[in-house]
């Protein structure tokens, strides 16, 4: 499948049809609802993120899609059948645990193994079939060792080539890689990430982690309290959050009360701000929103549009950057506002705590949501 | 014209069930089957002929009025509340200390000291009242301890209870107090806390669950117990001796059957606030908590050592006696060595063929129980769907532990030993002995398998389910190696209560099948102390040998599977 994540969606959407769906999918435990109608179609090959916070469904939906907690309501279709209802065991797919769930008594072989046995394949064909999954993984030289003997970045791994041993049309990730260190999920991420596109396998990955969903996804699902929030691809998202939840859930946001009384301007205390009319929908009070690192500060030079002035309250060193806490007077509310200030910037115009500055955001990196948060 | 305004009303999904589901349910419904015809029909039975009179005709409540205007049967409800809350107050506070000494202190010796506190778990309960009138009866040796007092009576039970029901108290305390939070003791010496007022703030809240729940277990042992008061309990009536009498003595099945309602109320009622504790203990836990280290103090540590040896020398001492009695030729006149008491075959009671019953009685129950009990818990732990099946499964399972085993093997008779009952056959068989003690230990056994299943990853099924996999090659492949230990420990549990017990057994052994345990009572009965004694000891010897063997195989297959088990 295509390896550029931003057209993904533009080349899948046309005519193509979807490999996976849910249509109206409910599930309630007792009078809790954890998933309320969700609808979402999966091309073939995509790699999809269900990402969220803890408790907004993403799981739940996932083991929806695996048949291990089947909805209270709604459909599944995978590969143009209905299996809304069957079994794990009737369903084609392979899982991978935040767990990885390996079988502690059997070696690495044995665990990759199996789910090929029973399938009247010859003793040799499942041999060669493991060791051709433990070469694409990294690891043939772990073959007789134990679980407990492996490294978690190896353990998963292993959890991996278990999961694709059968070529399933559907590769499950829940949480895959939650449970390692930093360094070894920023590796994995990359590496899972390689596979999935030479094996070209469909696969839903649940995360709660905002980077591996926008470093790994072709498409992210952004969800909260049981419903979908946003579906797109990482830019889409990042850049045209379609709600506060999205904008504050992904990436850092600034959010300040205005108005906007309608044309092309925004009102934000004092300060005027030019802004694209088709991102305004909604008039009277609303909350303007902008990201730290879409802050600009006036050098000298040619007057910047939409700015107005701010005081440096505190910098905080964040190593490749300084997050800044600018407070506003213009804005008349006391909103601090932040901003990301790069070290070059800051060596260049010597910009310290209790200076008062000139900042502005250029209009197309405005974003408007209704009401006041 | 019609118009429909309302989309179709949603419909609920309803799962299909994979042939795997299917099976498993096919499993647990049978094993819930059995649980059926070997505990709550029985139970129903006798429910049922505690309201007939001797004829099978019904009568109503005339028995139970009968039963309650006759002092000589009401007072013995007293008599039993009263020796088990006293026999509880002293066994858990010994326990208590002992659990103390071996979980708080730096004593040496720990692992010999936990060994031998284990011991009254491997006897009957008709031995240590044995012992105890070998050292305190009419011919006692040490009977001017007692100042004149007899130990025929409370007194004698109260002190064999408390030997036999230490090591149950202790095991429980032992948990509650080995799961207490270092980090608690730490915060409470910062803030410069006595050391009296930490034991009253910090260690005894953190095992009262342990200790009530100690408390309760205790309690259910003693007022269901039949071997020590029917050994010692002379004059002094308990109800679970009374159902014996009533069905032995006097064949008066009726009564047998209102007494053992009587003594099914408390043992409920113990059972059911030992169920609410427990749930209580377990949410207590905390992922985080740092496991408490002793430090080493020297007088401390010397006083729970004296205290623990006092201890074990006085279970061995009981033992001992019991060893040295039946060694000698006509205590305590003749104390010449030799072994005519072992010639069982002259006595009453079924003689040497009893006790290899018994041995083969115990391995049945062992191989049967937990192939039944694992293979049950599995089923309801691990299978997906049919939540109300489960669930009375689940209550199916724990329900056994609430029936005495006097109540048990009562029952067994009403409704086996009824011609039209199609399991009739199986009366008087050894089949029967060994569906009455897998049944009468069921829940122990169930709740050490739960727990084994609990901690494996729930996911292992859902794997090898995306796998395509059959769930019996998951359940024999992974869960039955991974969970080994627990299954040997069901093993040994069932294997040693099924050599000591007399209750769950002493209605429905026959002729063919005499057990070395009711040999024991039976010979005691007869007079003859001296092989009951020998006997006794026989069980404790095997049971010994089985443990010591239950100790070698977990220690070969902890090293065999060491590669693979985190520890």
């Amino acid at each position: 499948m295509s390896a550029n994540t931003a057209d993904t969606r533009a080349e899948t959407g046309n005519g193509q049809k979807p490999y996976l769906t849910t249509s109206n999918l409910t599930k309630q435990f007792g009078n809790f609802t954890a998933l309320s109608d969700i609808s979402l179609e999966i091309y073939e090959g995509e790699f999809v993120c269900f990402l969220g916070p803890s408790g907004c469904g993403k799981t739940t939906l996932l083991r929806a899609i695996a048949g291990l907690d089947i909805q209270t309501f709604g459909t599944v279709t995978q590969a143009g059948n209905d299996v809304s209802s069957l079994p794990p065991s009737e369903r084609d797919f392979g899982i991978v645990f935040q767990s990885y769930a390996l079988f502690p008594n059997l070696t690495i072989h044995k665990n990759i193994a199996f789910g090929l046995e029973n399938r009247k394949l010859p003793k040799a064909d499942i041999n060669n079939r493991v060791n051709e999954l433990l070469e694409l993984v990294g690891l043939t030289s772990q073959a007789d060792k134990y679980p407990a003997q492996l490294s978690g970045g190896q353990q998963q791994r292993i959890a991996l080539a278990r999961a694709i041993a059968t070529n399933p049309g559907l590769l499950l990730l829940d949480e895959p890689l939650s449970a390692l260190d930093a360094k070894v999920r920023a590796h994995l991420r990359h590496e899972i990430k390689e596979l999935q596109r030479t094996l070209g396998v469909t696969t839903v990955m649940v995360t709660h982690d905002q980077e591996e969903a926008l470093t790994m996804a072709d498409r992210i699902v952004v969800m909260n309290d049981g419903v979908i929030e946003q579906v797109g691809t990482p830019l889409e998202i990042y850049r045209h959050p379609a709600s506060a939840f999205v904008a504050d859930f992904i990436g850092t946001m600034n959010f300040v009360p205005g108005q906007a009384n309608g044309g092309n301007i925004l009102k934000m205390g004092n300060v005027e701000l030019k802004c694209n009319p088709e991102n305004i929908t909604e008039q009277g009070n609303v909350t303007v929103a902008f990201r730290p690192e879409n802050l600009l500060v006036q050098e000298g030079g040619d007057k910047l549009p939409n700015a107005f002035e701010a005081e440096v309250k505190y910098m905080e060193f964040m190593g490749s950057f300084f997050r800044v806490d600018l407070l506003s007077k213009q804005t008349n509310s006391e909103a601090h506002i932040k901003g990301d200030f790069s070290i070059n910037m800051v060596r260049r115009t010597g910009v310290k705590e209790g200076d008062t500055i000139t900042v502005s955001i250029p209009q197309d990196r405005l974003t408007v949501f209704p009401g006041v948060n | 014209m019609a118009e429909i305004t309302n989309s179709t009303p949603l419909k609920m999904v309803k799962p299909k069930a994979s042939r795997d589901d299917w099976t498993m349910r096919a499993f647990m419904v049978m094993i819930g089957a059995y649980l059926l015809i070997a505990l709550a029909f029985p139970l129903y039975t006798m429910l049922s002929k505690s309201f007939e009179n001797k004829d099978g005709v019904f009568i109503g409540i005339d028995n139970y009025l009968k039963y309650f205007s006759t002092p000589a049967l009401f007072n013995s409800i007293e008599n039993s509340v009263t020796i088990s809350i006293i026999t509880m107050v002293i066994t858990v506070t010994l326990a208590f200390i002992y659990a103390y000494a071996l979980t708080r202190s730096c004593m040496r010796f720990k692992g010999f000291f936990k060994i031998m506190a284990m011991i009254p778990i491997l006897v009957p309960s008709l031995l240590p009242g044995i012992g105890l009138i070998y050292m305190f009866g009419k011919q006692g040796y040490m009977k001017w301890l007692l100042f004149g007092e007899s130990i025929y009576g409370p007194l004698g039970i109260v002190i064999a209870e408390v030997f036999f029901t230490f090591p149950h108290a202790l095991l429980i305390i032992m948990t509650a107090l080995s799961i207490s939070d270092a980090r608690l003791y730490e915060a409470a010496t910062v803030l410069r806390a006595p050391k009296w007022k930490i034991f009253w703030t910090v260690t005894l809240p953190s095992a009262r669950y342990g200790l009530i729940s100690a408390a309760f277990v205790v309690f259910t042992l003693v007022i269901t117990d039949f071997g020590v008061p029917k050994v010692i309990g002379g004059q002094y009536n308990v109800l679970a001796v009374d159902i014996y009498k009533q069905v032995i003595g006097q064949q008066n099945f009726s009564m047998g059957a209102v007494v053992s309602v009587v003594l099914l109320v408390p043992a409920i009622f113990a059972f059911f606030i030992d169920r609410q504790v427990q749930k209580k203990q377990v949410a207590q836990l905390s992922a985080r908590a740092v496991p408490f280290e002793p430090k080493p103090n020297k007088s401390f540590d010397a006083i729970m050592m004296s205290y623990s040896s006092l201890i074990v020398v006085i279970i061995v001492t009981i033992l001992a006696t019991c060893q040295f009695a039946a060694l000698v030729k006509f205590w305590p006149y003749n104390l010449t060595l030799g072994l005519q008491h072992y010639n069982f075959d002259l006595m009453d009671g079924g003689g040497w063929d009893a006790y290899y019953n018994s041995i083969k009685m115990a391995l049945w129950t062992a191989a049967v129980g937990t192939t039944v009990v694992f293979t049950g818990a599995y089923m309801v732990e691990k299978g997906r769907g049919f939540q109300q099946g489960r669930t009375l499964f689940q209550f199916l399972a724990m329900m056994p532990m609430a029936v005495p085993g006097m109540v048990l093997g009562l029952s067994y008779i009403f409704f086996f030993n009824n011609p039209d009952n199609p399991f009739n056959f199986i009366y008087g068989t050894m089949a029967i002995l060994v569906v009455s003690t897998v049944t009468h230990f069921y829940t122990v056994a169930h709740l050490t398998a739960m727990t084994a299943l609990k901690q494996m990853d729930k996911e292992f099924e859902s794997v090898s389910q995306s796998l395509q996999q059959p769930f019996y090659k998951m359940f024999l492949k992974v869960t039955v190696p991974v969970c080994s230990p627990a299954i040997l420990e069901i093993a040994i549990y069932l294997f040693v209560n099924a050599m000591t017990t007399v209750s769950a057994v002493v209605f429905i052994y026959s002729y063919h099948t005499q057990l070395a345990s009711v040999a024991v009572l039976n010979m005691d009965d007869a007079g003859d102390i001296a092989p009951a004694a020998a006997m006794g000891m026989m069980i404790f010897y095997t049971n010994a040998a089985a443990r010591l063997l239950h100790a070698v195989v977990s220690k070969y297959m902890e090293k065999k599977t060491q590669a693979w088990r985190q520890r």
